[in-house]
């Protein structure tokens, strides 16, 4: 399917899915994610995959965790109620060093919250949501074609490093449509010698399990894991940089805060004023590096985010305090509008931190 | 104007979100640069619409539409709600039929066509919206034949083919409305 077709960001996560080998798809509805559930549900009984909705979003993320123990690529979405709802199984699926794929489309919360768009649930994607020392590697989709491509990658990722992925999305992204190719290269899976798939008698009995009594042994497992993190950080960070050879002003935004951006850095340019920005593809890992570079030379980095301020701590954290990092937000299904972030970056232009 | 932005909006059950997506493919087939963004919210049947289509030469930034260049407008809630909105030198079409207020505004260029009056006329009372679609296409001197075909292909299925010409009848009806 090299001909680009429009699709929304739901359904091109959905097919990209498929096309990455996913024949299992556990969940359970919510808005605004409800269309990779049914497109799932139309998809996958003409070639041979499963679809089930599950009872609950408990129920599926542990359907997900029984088949990611067979090793076949398996996926669940759901948007920020539910995923919460799903963390305790994503742990598992961590503790048990195993490669599954999660989308949360977010909204607005805390709580049952709204239904519009939200940037909200960041630290629960990139700090782990779930209890214990973990990490998931977290994409954040700009446009639909991402959305699609990032599905495919985060199948390969989850693999090859054997954890659990998550695309983290919002509501315009999950409901709006672009052109979207899903003629997309997907890597062959890795042989996965550690699935349970039957014994056949002719090897050891495989287990799945993420209770280790022995401090020694849980000590020893954990520090293995962040090993493979390291390796994860040093070689799978992602990220797009807009205007910022000359920049002066340097927005962070990623999803649909990027797009908004984008519009008010072209206006800003047209004014004169050297606005830029760097666009994290990778929450998790996060690109510390292009952000400690530009503290060297940018007058103020902007945050621009649907949340109360999640993701500037890490741009904190990158740029070292050498220069002021500022929020320009709005939250509860609000979406900043490019006058503001214009706002902000004059602002920044004009004196500094405010 | 290398970028244009439309809103549809009206009526759930008026095909907004489709006149809003056969739009958006036409503008695809023509190679340009497209976004579709449809409200969502806790919409049935006879609840409130409205999309947000960007067609343009450049690749789309924000594909919010919160300022438009061409209002679509097929019922009053959504003029009351939207006519403030448009870009000085806009266009607003509005559903005459379903709207018997004057548009106040008057840095704008208003086009007033009784879609859903033609469209019950001519036995095709599911098309007020493509009737619209004709005269917009019309006004922005865009009625290529190619393309049309091309984007109805694309979004109508082929399980309801025998809308397609339908469907080109009430474009078309919709362009020769503003012939006059």
């Amino acid at each position: 399917m090299s001909e680009k077709v429009l699709m929304k960001g739901n359904e091109a996560i959905a097919e990209a899915a498929i096309v990455a080998g996913c024949r299992h798809y556990f969940g359970y509805p919510i808005t605004p994610q409800t269309e990779i559930a049914a497109y799932m549900a139309k998809r996958m009984p003409k070639i041979g995959g499963t679809f089930l909705q599950a009872e609950s979003e408990i129920a599926a993320i542990n359907m997900v965790y029984g088949v990611a123990s067979t090793g076949h690529r398996v996926m669940t979405s759901s948007s920020s109620p539910g995923v919460s709802l799903k963390s305790e199984g994503i742990s598992y699926l961590a503790g048990c060093d195993l490669p599954a794929f999660i989308v949360n489309v977010q909204r607005g919360g805390p709580g049952l919250g709204g239904i519009q768009p939200s940037q909200s649930d960041y630290f629960q994607a990139t700090r782990g949501g779930g209890h214990g020392d973990y990490h998931m590697i977290v994409l954040a989709p700009s446009s639909v074609q991402e959305m699609a491509d990032l599905t495919v990658k985060g199948f390969e990722l989850a693999d090859q490093y054997r954890m659990p992925t998550m695309i983290l999305a919002d509501g315009t992204m999950g409901q709006m449509m672009e052109p979207v190719s899903l003629d997309i290269k997907v890597k062959p899976a890795p042989e996965k010698p550690w699935a349970t798939t039957g014994t056949k008698m002719q090897r050891k009995h495989n287990v799945v399990n993420s209770l280790l009594l022995s401090p020694e042994a849980l000590e020893r497992s954990n520090f293995e894991r962040f090993e493979r993190y390291k390796i994860v950080e040093e070689n799978e960070t992602l990220y797009e940089e807009y205007c910022m050879e000359d920049a002066e002003i340097c927005i962070a935004a990623f999803g649909i805060a990027a797009r908004v951006s984008k519009n008010a850095i072209n206006e800003a340019r047209s004014q004169g004023i050297k606005a830029g920005m760097i666009r994290p593809i990778t929450l998790w890992p996060f690109p510390k590096k292009p952000f400690a570079e530009a503290a060297n030379r940018v007058k103020q980095i902007i945050s621009v985010e649907l949340s109360m301020g999640q993701m500037i701590e890490d741009v904190q954290l990158a740029s070292g305090g050498k220069v002021p990092v500022t929020l320009c937000n709005r939250v509860g299904g609000m979406i900043p509008s490019p006058e503001q972030v214009l706002d902000a970056i004059k602002a920044a232009n004009n004196g500094g931190a405010k | 104007m290398s970028t244009t932005q439309f809103l549809f909006a009206g009526f759930g059950g008026q095909g907004i979100l489709f006149a809003g997506k056969f739009a958006a493919y036409k503008g695809l087939t023509e190679g340009k640069q497209v976004s579709w963004l449809p409200s969502y919210g806790p919409e049935m049947r006879g609840g409130t619409a409205s999309c947000g289509v960007i067609i343009g030469d450049e690749p789309v930034g924000s594909p919010i539409v919160s300022k438009p260049d061409v209002l679509i407008a097929m019922n009053l809630p959504s003029l009351d709600r939207y006519e403030s909105a448009v870009v000085p030198g806009g266009m607003i079409f509005l559903d005459s039929t379903l709207i018997e207020r004057k548009v106040k505004r008057e840095d704008v260029k208003v086009y007033a066509i009784p879609a859903t009056q033609l469209a019950d006329e001519n036995g095709m009372p599911t098309l007020a919206n493509m009737i619209m679609m004709g005269s917009i296409l019309k006004a922005l001197d865009n009625f290529n034949e190619d393309s049309v075909n091309a984007a109805l292909g694309k979004v109508i299925s082929a399980r309801h083919a025998d809308m397609l010409e339908t469907n080109l009848k009430a474009l078309t009806m919709g362009a020769k409305f503003l012939e006059g």
